[in-house]
């Protein structure tokens, strides 16, 4: 409750600032590594999968005739893949624009059991005619990807 | 009017905040070496220019569309040729259609490659967004759109007189693109 | 002709530039004294000069002058007149003249009117703000000049995108802009200060209007976006942590420490090296932000015009000015003499508690936003979202929070606890009184939403608080400025934590006649109709929604297709009453003939912007406070000098 001793007062403000702003560091630090979600191709995603309901994100194709509206009317049940490996998804909401089979998507939502329960779906609106993570997929991967969703 | 009136204190607690002054350039220079890593990084840049430079592989398409013959390798000697990879399930591919009808109008020749699509959807495409189309391949398999490099739609493809691709443009073409496209078109024809 | 005249005067107005970084250089050095008196006038003039550029550009848009590329590629004679006035800045060559325009004026208008800091300091800041100038002149005159003209004029313009005609999007980026060139001001007034060593209550006070107006801009630029996106994305969400967000978050967040801390300054003398430092950082998010934004080098949900190329060229200025200010911050800060002390519990200590959170949370959005960039650094792609922003920064919010409460009713220098304790007391006993009723009565609510919900009302309160026993007609606008926007700042904080708390979501395919509820709301889609606008044709959904049983309304949300250039877009439709909003979407038709219906019932979610109008309000008392007390001791002085002229005649 007493004034600093004049002489520190610089120097307690800048230990003061500086330990906030440390600790803000770590604290970002922690939290992004525990909050920050991944980015998965359906073959990482199945050789490796991530625990059960942590948030994630997939990108990949959404397979030719694989779109199926449940019987509510608002839940679709879709396959993405990568050629590799293709993984079951469910989404319940109204579709992007750009969503349409045979394209890429990049969903938003975690595993749940065998499926991957999308809150969102990306298709991306603008010049990027492919979300931006695809573009780093293997020639092979694409390949294989457009030969399955023939 | 120019002398500094404060002199530099010299009291014991400047000292060590001395150097913490220098925190935020070094913060800044961090960032900084982070946001040029973004800028450079290769991202796709390879794939694109690895078949520039290359002839286009010996390929036949049949037509994708009723009202133009197919697309083979033959029709690209002469003048200098735009290769647009399409698909009538691709949004972007209408946005640039009035780009393409433009360099069309200039006297453009473009030719076409449908990807993986249907010959009723592609006729509703054109009769929706205009036909600058000299030939349509349809590519059902992606062969082609995969054997010169292209790994979505749309892109477009400058070929020379002599089949070889000059210049890949990667995503739809905007207004703003078209003077690149016809200088890439120029100097591949001289 | 125009173009010509207008091209002319602004190679004109980049050489006074030139001129005043030079002046100002040598005026600064022992011998070059008498340069000093070349500095305003030339300021003066650039701004001129620039603002007349600025207009011919404006002419040629207004009279869509198609021999002129800019006018050609972005406007169309078919235009509404609105939509031709915000082509000027619609497109980068005329938001960069724009930006230089607003940057030489707000100069200009310094030079002319600003007498109390010492002569030397002002010919610096003035040089600085010269500097900075002449690389946005550069960039303009010679890689992307607005005046050039085609060969043949064109036909017609190319700008007739439907989709681009919005009044939002016309209005909202300039606002945003002014904001960053404001901060732009408060920069060089930190350069000019560090350079001649003269941080002091006149240098706060001089920047103190520029940083107050900066913030106000943004401020109403941040809270206009947020309901743009809430409404146009037709998501139901009014924040997404974007980068594009974050980005116009971030000088925001540091403009709200200076303004603060420049108050300290001002006042009190105190902090110092702490105020130059914070007007430094906060243009530095100015051109960060804008840099991230433009360069595309992180994915966004908003579309975007990017282009790496500019990025490059907002990264090189970047590099050259914050380097260069940060460098010399580095150089010079030290040797600044400390400022006025002050106890532990006083005014200031609580501004620092501010000025310190603040900044923290900054440095997590700066952080949560620039992750991705470093993970992908390593070849790991992750993306960053409200997960770790809202729990994160909370835990700086929430306790600058409760100090925002305290602060204003703390003395300068020195004060005993002890004297505020009813003050204090009363407001935390409602807060206290309202956590522990959600605790009981709505125990699924999160912990953040409840806090939220429990610190507004007795923020809102506490705000007030340094209104009692004052007479509210003699209070200074400057304190009823503070005031407003602290209860501004609970207003908004309540509207996000009951719509986070309270938010009803009903998502259902539905056949015409079919009823959903949603919270109190009786939702009945009575039928879906196609119907066509001036460039778009819709399907057009009737919904009438009634609330609690009383007489219905009829809502209209639609899918909209727009035919040149191709594209969708849905229209959300809202029902706004005083206690919420009814959001209603219509989605797509399923293979059975239902449609898809998507409503959120979102209580007190509006206040969320009046929240942030409020704030803006707040904002611009204070700044009319500061401005007429300076007018008003302008016009004494002038007063005084005057009579003594005449008694010494």
């Amino acid at each position: 409750m007493s004034a600093i001793k004049p002489k520190h007062q610089r120097l307690v403000l800048l230990v003061v600032a500086l330990a906030v702003l440390i600790g803000a560091g770590l604290l970002a630090a922690y939290a992004l590594s525990t909050q920050a979600s991944y980015f998965y191709v359906p073959s990482d995603l199945v050789a490796k999968p991530p625990e059960q309901g942590r948030a994630v994100r997939l990108g990949g194709m959404v397979e030719r005739g694989s779109i199926k509206t449940m019987p509510d009317g608002v839940t679709i049940n879709f396959m993405v893949g990568d050629g590799k490996a293709r993984v079951p998804v469910r989404f319940r909401g109204i579709t992007p624009e750009l969503f349409v089979e045979g394209s890429g998507v990049v969903a938003e939502g975690r595993m749940e059991g065998p499926t991957f329960v999308a809150d969102n779906l990306l298709a991306k609106h603008d010049e990027k005619y492919v979300p931006r993570e695809m573009k780093d997929m293997s020639k092979a991967q694409a390949k294989a990807v457009i030969a399955e969703t023939k | 009017m120019s002398d500094p009136r404060d002199p530099a204190p010299k009291n014991p607690g400047t000292k060590k905040p001395g150097l913490a002054m220098w925190l935020p350039l070094g913060l800044f220079a961090a960032f900084f070496v982070l946001v040029i890593w973004g800028l450079v990084r290769p991202a796709n840049r390879e794939v694109e220019s690895a078949f520039i430079g290359k002839p286009l592989p010996a390929f036949d398409l049949p037509p994708a569309s009723d009202d133009r013959p197919g697309l083979n390798t033959t029709v690209f000697s002469g003048k200098p040729r735009l290769l647009n990879v399409f698909a009538s399930w691709c949004v972007p591919c209408a946005v640039e259609s009035p780009q393409l009808a433009a360099l069309a109008q200039q006297g453009v020749e473009i030719d076409g490659v449908a990807i993986r699509d249907r010959k009723d959807d592609v006729a509703r495409f054109l009769a929706q967004n205009g036909n600058p189309f000299a030939r349509i391949g349809k590519d059902d398999l992606s062969k082609v759109q995969l054997a010169i490099g292209s790994s979505g739609v749309p892109e477009t493809f400058v070929i020379d007189g002599k089949g070889v691709i000059r210049y890949q443009h990667i995503g739809d073409i905007r207004p703003e693109d078209v003077p690149l496209i016809l200088r890439k078109l120029a100097e591949a024809g001289s | 002709m125009i173009a010509e005249i207008g091209l002319a005067v602004l190679w004109m107005a980049a050489a006074l530039a030139a001129l005043q970084l030079i002046a100002g250089i040598i005026a600064l050095r022992p011998k070059g004294a008498q340069l000093g008196t070349l500095v305003r006038p030339v300021a003066v003039m650039q701004g001129v000069l620039v603002a007349l550029a600025f207009a011919a550009l404006v002419t040629l848009f207004l009279t869509t002058d198609l021999s002129v590329k800019l006018v050609a590629d972005n406007s169309h004679s078919a235009k509404p007149f609105i939509f031709k006035l915000a082509g000027t800045w619609g497109n980068h060559e005329g938001s960069m003249l724009m930006w230089v325009t607003i940057m030489a004026v707000a100069g200009g208008i310094v030079a002319l009117v600003e007498k109390r800091l010492r002569e030397d300091t002002l010919i610096a800041t003035l040089a600085g703000q010269a500097f900075v100038s002449l690389g946005f002149y550069a960039f303009l005159l010679l890689a992307s000049n607005p005046f050039e003209r085609l060969p043949e004029p064109a036909p017609e313009g190319a700008g007739l995108n439907p989709l681009l005609q919005d009044v939002g999007l016309a209005f909202h980026p300039p606002t945003l802009y002014v904001g960053y060139v404001g901060l732009s001001i408060a920069f060089s007034f930190a350069v000019g200060a560090l350079v001649t060593r003269d941080v002091g209550p006149a240098f706060a006070r001089a920047m103190r209007p520029w940083v107050l107006g900066a913030w106000i801009f943004l401020t109403l630029g941040i809270t206009a976006g947020s309901y743009w996106a809430y409404y146009t994305l037709g998501w139901g969400g009014w924040w997404f942590w974007d980068p594009v967000e974050n980005a116009s978050l971030m000088p925001w967040l540091a403009a709200t420490a200076l303004l603060h801390s420049c108050s300290v300054l001002a006042s009190r003398n105190a902090l110092r090296a702490w105020t130059v430092m914070l007007g430094v950082v906060a243009f530095s998010m100015s051109m960060v932000g804008t840099f991230l934004v433009r360069s595309g080098i992180l994915t966004s949900v908003h579309a975007f015009a990017v282009d790496p190329e500019r990025g490059s060229f907002i990264l090189a200025l970047l590099a050259i000015y914050i380097g260069g200010a940060l460098t010399l911050f580095g150089l010079r800060a030290s040797t600044v003499t400390e400022g006025a002390r002050f106890s532990f519990v006083s005014r200031e200590a609580a501004l620092v508690f501010n000025n310190v959170m603040l900044c923290g949370i900054l440095g997590i959005v700066l952080l949560g936003t620039l992750y991705p960039l470093l993970t992908e650094a390593m070849g790991v792609k992750v993306s960053v979202g409200p997960p770790y922003f809202n729990p994160v920064s909370a835990i700086f919010a929430i306790p600058m929070m409760l100090v925002m409460a305290v602060g204003p009713l703390l003395r300068w220098r020195q004060d005993k606890a002890g004297r505020i304790t009813w003050p204090v007391a009363i407001p935390a006993l409602i807060s206290a009184a309202v956590l522990l009723g959600i605790v009981l009565l709505a125990p699924r609510v999160s912990l953040l939403s409840a806090l939220g919900l429990a610190i507004a009302p007795g923020l809102a309160l506490a705000s007030m608080m340094p209104l009692r026993g004052r007479k509210l007609r003699r209070t200074p606008l400057a304190t009823w400025g503070m005031v407003v926007a602290h209860v501004g700042i609970a207003v908004a904080l309540f509207g996000m934590a009951s719509e986070s708390a309270f938010s009803t979501e009903k998502l259902a395919a539905m056949n015409p006649g079919d009823s959903q509820q949603v919270g109190p709301w009786r939702v009945t889609l009575q039928g879906i109709a196609p119907v066509a606008g001036q460039n778009w044709t819709a399907l057009d959904a009737t919904v009438a929604a009634s609330y609690d049983g009383g007489e219905p309304t009829m809502l209209h949300p639609q899918a909209r297709t727009f035919a040149n250039p191709p594209g969708n877009r849905t229209e959300s439709a809202l029902k706004t009453r005083w206690n919420g909003q009814l959001y209603t979407v219509l989605g797509e038709e399923g293979e059975d003939g239902r449609w898809q219906m998507r409503f959120w019932w979102k209580p007190f979610v509006p206040m969320i912007w009046y929240g942030g109008a409020l704030i803006a309000l707040g904002g611009l008392l204070a700044l009319l406070g500061r401005v007429s007390s300076e007018v008003r001791r302008l016009v004494a002085t002038g007063k005084i000098a005057y009579r003594r002229e005449r008694q010494g005649r």
